[in-house]
């Protein structure tokens, strides 16, 4: 199947993205290995489409990464060094987990900082609620005795 | 004819658009009645002069008039009428006359039923509605006109991409559009508020049902984006943290904050400077997807197609739209005098805690949308954002909430206590250990979050239930007392109860369908049978034929279970000449427990054998019944009488506390 | 009269001095949005399907390639050394390619700087008709059919071009179909300072 490769925004339509992906004759006759090149694929980005996995992608540039995944664990190599090989090739662009570097410690950061600023927030608003509180308090004026023997009263009624 | 006269009720709509969004502005802060009064006319003015618009390019579609180029872009005369008509919004211009349709729709709505605003809020609304709308007249006229002729008209068209000319797709635009789009009534309320300098109960009330209804609409936008994806795409897949998939996500995401955090502007007249910020980052999320689908600033699946004139344009409208809300949000935000107070522990405090975990997971899914720009733009490497990431990150931060929302609606207003609630769970909780439990044993093999996203999915159900139950006086009162507290029960305590339970369904069928995924491709020859998670599939050979517009071959599947026949599928592959384009449909069967789902491929050798791929794909249809409830929760909810009402005035407050109450 | 305490705390800022709200607080909506539009504006004028090659500052991988068919010469990594040189992907189903190759004629024949084209994924029929037909600009020529050698340099669409200087380093990589004021504007300056540096070690 050709696949035709738009260049230079050229108008993008909805590239057909089948999920013909894996197909019988790039499967491994062993399991193990199958399951390890299925994994890598689906964590390598297809650089021809818009979004998706060497996995999930009918691209010929993708079905070409699959066979080239599947021959370099048949060949040996650990899941870390089939990545790195096609990283060197193409950058970390490809990774579609990004890399936890110096570059990226925002992004990866970011939501555990967002959460903590969250929690500190809520921790001043509700110190700030109690403050309010404690100011109105003070200009209360005190109970009468008839209003304290009321109040007791009241509230004996509303346990029972 | 018909194509000049949509351009000029285009061009006449921008007029009034004009005259809506400043007089009525001008009328309200120097109290003059006649200019106030000029925003009802107006509106319903805007809203038929588009609809004029939207008829003519509709028309022009359905006649197959290829002397314009929107229809020759995306028509064909042997595509079906349905589709002739889904066409007209399934390009850039087309989908952008749809927005501004149903953003004069909804400012219509709020003139017709908005009887009960103050008359001068109303008016500010609408004003800031049409500034809205003046900026996406601009934006279709100057650079997106769906109306340009083509000289001379060429015989045919290029037809409509073969993946949108299908149902689900076909609605999922207008759909989604009603709720993206509806956040911008919750957004012009919000502006109105700030530009009056006053955010209270009344206005969280008013505020509530137009939240739900675009709420409502998103919900099913999604869901039926990710129910086509599914069908459509091959291979079960659902949800892929697409760039544009997450733009549509994360206004739900502050949609859902909004709805929970006005409750607690109704009842206490606190936390208003947060809702009125979640009400302009809904909207502005909305805006900020139309920006990445049509700039090509990021690649995604959804992209239409890009041209540098108008990714500044819409930018520019960004800036003006967002910035200056915030803007303004940053002037007058302090000036929002805060009310009542609440305890940690309360129903409130559970709602600020959903606001604070639906906040930061919307930050960030922001986040990691926007990174692989961010980092470009300061020159840094290129690196790619996807699943990965969000998955590590959002699933973490929805599971606290999940717990949380179990509890939440225990808790007493004001003054909550936690024992009590907690005690009330213990069968939940036990129920839930059980599920847990019995998930694992039967699927040791899988991942362990499948474990988890059960026993939550229980939880958060068995929860939603038992407060149910609490609340009619189940098992405590007789019969009779039980069906009559059921018919008490308000809609919007109706609408929360089924929001959650829907979601605990949603969760089960996304926990299944992404863990328990059974897939076995290879190429069959007729007779031949492949075992997939406990059903046997017997290829019978497949067949050529041709449709409307497409040729199809058809494979035919036999699926048996421990002998006995379960059902006969038929799965096709389609290629459309026009474009020469395959899209795939897949043999659904759908159960309780799962899909069976069958894709037939490419021939393979001589003797009649295909590639075929087949799955078992558990729990999916919970997933699409969970967002159902979730859809009919909102429309209860938002047919609640009590919203009705008109401008509060306080009654004096009672002696006694009073029960808690929804 | 028991109602006086709820009462006074519902009725917040009517009776206190409320602190008054941090106005800093406020701002941060405005200013974390106009971070995200100064990213947006700088996104525009990028592209983000083009990727920065790897193999910049590095040799040539090693490779060894028949020529295209009807061709003599073939290409392999050691004839990229000893001369600055283009080395240009290219296939007969790419549209791009054929909008570029009138100006690799050009530079062909005016003897600029030699190109070497690396075929990727072609029938070799179709290859063959292309050059006969349009004329071929290419000193060697190498045919990867199944694409692999181009993976080994990173390519991941058609057309592109590389420059390699003298000593078989990559030094510049270009993604997209060739124009006449590219080429004189980003490609040219490099070439005529790799032959200026002819003799000395590179970068």
């Amino acid at each position: 199947m050709k696949s035709r490769i738009l260049f230079l925004a050229l108008v993008i339509f909805l590239i057909p993205a089948q999920g013909f992906a894996v197909s019988p004759d790039e499967v491994l006759d062993d399991p193990v290995l199958e399951e390890r090149a299925r994994e890598i694929s689906k964590g390598l980005r297809c650089l021809v489409c818009q979004n998706q996995s060497i996995d999930d992608s009918d691209a010929g540039l993708a079905r070409d990464l699959r066979l080239l995944v599947r021959e370099r664990l048949v060949a040996g190599d650990s899941d870390e060094e089939v990545v790195n090989y096609i990283v060197s090739r193409y950058g970390e662009f490809v990774l579609l987990r990004p890399p936890f570097k110096l570059g990226t410690l925002v992004l990866w950061l970011g939501p555990l900082f967002l959460v903590l600023i969250g929690l500190v927030s809520i921790v001043i608003f509700f110190r700030r609620n109690r403050e309010a509180v404690d100011r109105k308090k003070a200009t209360v004026l005190p109970l009468s005795d008839m209003e304290q023997r009321r109040l007791r009263k009241i509230l004996k009624e509303r346990v029972t | 004819m018909s194509a000049e006269l949509g351009h000029f009720a285009l061009i006449l709509a921008l007029f009034v658009a004009i005259v809506q969004a400043t007089l009525p502005l001008i009328g309200a802060q120097r109290n003059y009645a006649p200019w106030i009064a000029l925003s009802k006319p107006t509106a319903y003015c805007q809203f038929a002069l588009v609809a004029i618009s939207f008829a003519s390019l509709t028309h022009l579609h359905v006649t197959s008039d290829f002397s314009v180029l929107n229809v020759v872009q995306n028509s064909h005369t042997a595509k079906p009428m349905l589709y002739k008509i889904a066409g007209v919004w399934g390009n850039h211009e087309g989908s952008l006359l749809l927005w501004v349709q149903i953003l004069s729709l909804f400012g219509a709505a709020v003139a017709l039923f908005g009887a009960n605003l103050p008359p001068a809020f109303r008016s500010r609304v609408l004003a800031v509605q049409a500034m809205i709308a003046v900026g996406f007249y601009l934006f279709i006229l100057i650079t997106s006109n769906p109306f340009e002729r083509i000289m001379p008209p060429p015989l045919n068209g290029r037809d409509l991409n073969p993946l949108l000319q299908d149902m689900g797709l076909a609605l999922h635009p207008p759909m989604l559009y009603l709720g993206y789009v509806g956040f911008s009534i919750a957004f012009s309320f919000a502006i109105a508020a700030l530009i009056e300098g006053r955010v209270d109960a009344a206005w969280a009330r008013w505020v509530r049902p137009w939240t739900l209804a675009a709420w409502m609409f998103l919900t099913a936008g999604n869901a039926l984006g990710s129910w086509w994806a599914y069908y459509e795409l091959g291979w079960g897949g659902w949800w892929f943290w697409d760039p544009v998939e997450n733009a549509s996500f994360m206004p739900w995401l502050a949609g859902t904050a909004l709805l929970h955090s006005a409750v607690v502007v109704e009842k206490r007249d606190t936390l208003k400077g947060w809702t009125v910020l979640l009400a302009i980052i809904a909207f502005s999320m909305s805006l900020l997807g139309t920006f990445l689908v049509r700039s090509g600033v990021l690649t995604s699946v959804h992209a239409f197609a890009t041209d540098p004139a108008r990714g500044v344009f819409i930018l520019a409208l960004l800036i003006i739209v967002i910035g200056g809300s915030l803007a303004l949000f940053a002037w007058r935000g302090p000036q929002l005098k805060s009310g009542g107070l609440f305890q940690p522990i309360s129903r409130e405090g559970a709602l600020l805690f959903n606001n604070l975990g639906m906040t930061v997971a919307a930050a960030a899914v922001l986040l990691g949308t926007l990174y692989p720009l961010f980092l470009d733009a300061i020159g840094g490497s290129k690196i790619s954002v996807g699943a990965p990431f969000f998955n590590a990150v959002f699933i973490p931060l929805m599971i606290p909430l999940i717990i949380a929302m179990a509890i939440g609606p225990l808790l007493n207003w004001k003054r909550g206590d936690l024992i009590p609630a907690l005690t009330r769970l213990k069968l939940v909780f036990l129920i839930s250990i059980v599920a847990g439990a019995a998930t694992w044993a039967m699927e040791m093999d899988g991942p362990f979050m499948g474990v988890i996203g059960i026993a939550l999915a229980v939880w958060l159900g068995a929860s939603t239930l038992a407060e149910l139950a609490g609340r009619i006086h189940l098992f405590r009162a007789g019969p009779a007392e039980t069906l009559r507290r059921l018919g008490r029960v308000p809609r919007a305590t109706w609408g929360m109860t089924l929001g959650h339970f829907g979601l605990a369904l949603a969760i089960a069928g996304m926990t299944g369908a992404a863990s328990w995924k059974v897939e076995s491709i290879q190429a069959m020859k007729p007779g031949e049978m492949v075992n997939v998670g406990g059903y046997e599939f017997t290829f019978d050979g497949a067949q050529q034929g041709k449709g409307p517009n497409y040729d199809i071959v058809t494979g035919k599947f036999t699926v048996r279970r421990d002998g006995e026949k379960v059902v006969d599928m038929l799965a096709e592959k389609r290629i459309y000449p026009v474009r020469n384009m395959p899209t795939t449909e897949a043999a659904i069967h759908t159960m309780i427990s799962g899909d069976l789902y069958a894709v037939i491929g490419d021939p393979e050798g001589a003797d009649g054998a295909y590639v075929t791929r087949l799955y078992f794909n558990p729990l999916v249809v919970w997933m699409w019944i969970g967002a159902i409830v979730m859809v009919l929760g909102g429309a209860i909810s938002v047919t609640d009488v009590r919203h009705r009402i008109g401008v509060p005035h306080r009654r004096r407050p009672a002696t006694a506390a009073k029960p808690a109450e929804a | 009269m028991v109602g006086h305490i709820s009462a006074i705390e519902d009725q917040g800022a009517a009776y206190g001095n409320e602190p008054k709200k941090s106005r800093l607080v406020f701002i941060i909506p405005i200013v974390l949005f106009s971070v995200i539009a100064v990213a947006f504006a700088v996104g525009l004028t990028l592209d983000p399907r083009k990727l920065p090659s790897m193999l910049i500052g590095k040799t040539v991988p090693d490779f060894d390639l028949p020529p295209v068919e009807g061709r003599k010469l073939g290409m392999s990594d050691e004839d990229l050394k000893g001369q600055v040189s283009l080395v240009n992907v290219w296939a007969s189903w790419c549209k791009e390619c054929r909008a570029e190759h009138p100006l690799l004629m050009d530079l062909a024949e005016r003897g600029v700087v030699p190109i070497h084209g690396l075929n990727y994924k072609d029938k070799p029929v179709d290859a063959q008709n292309w050059l006969d037909n349009l004329g071929d600009p290419y000193a060697r020529t190498g045919a990867d059919r199944d694409g692999r050698v181009a993976i080994d340099w990173g390519v991941y669409g058609v057309p592109e071009t590389f420059v390699v200087d003298q000593n078989g380093k990559i030094v510049y990589k270009h993604i997209g179909a060739l124009s006449a004021s590219i080429f004189d504007e980003k490609i040219l300056p490099v070439i005529t300072e790799l032959n200026g540096n002819a003799g000395r070690v590179s970068q």
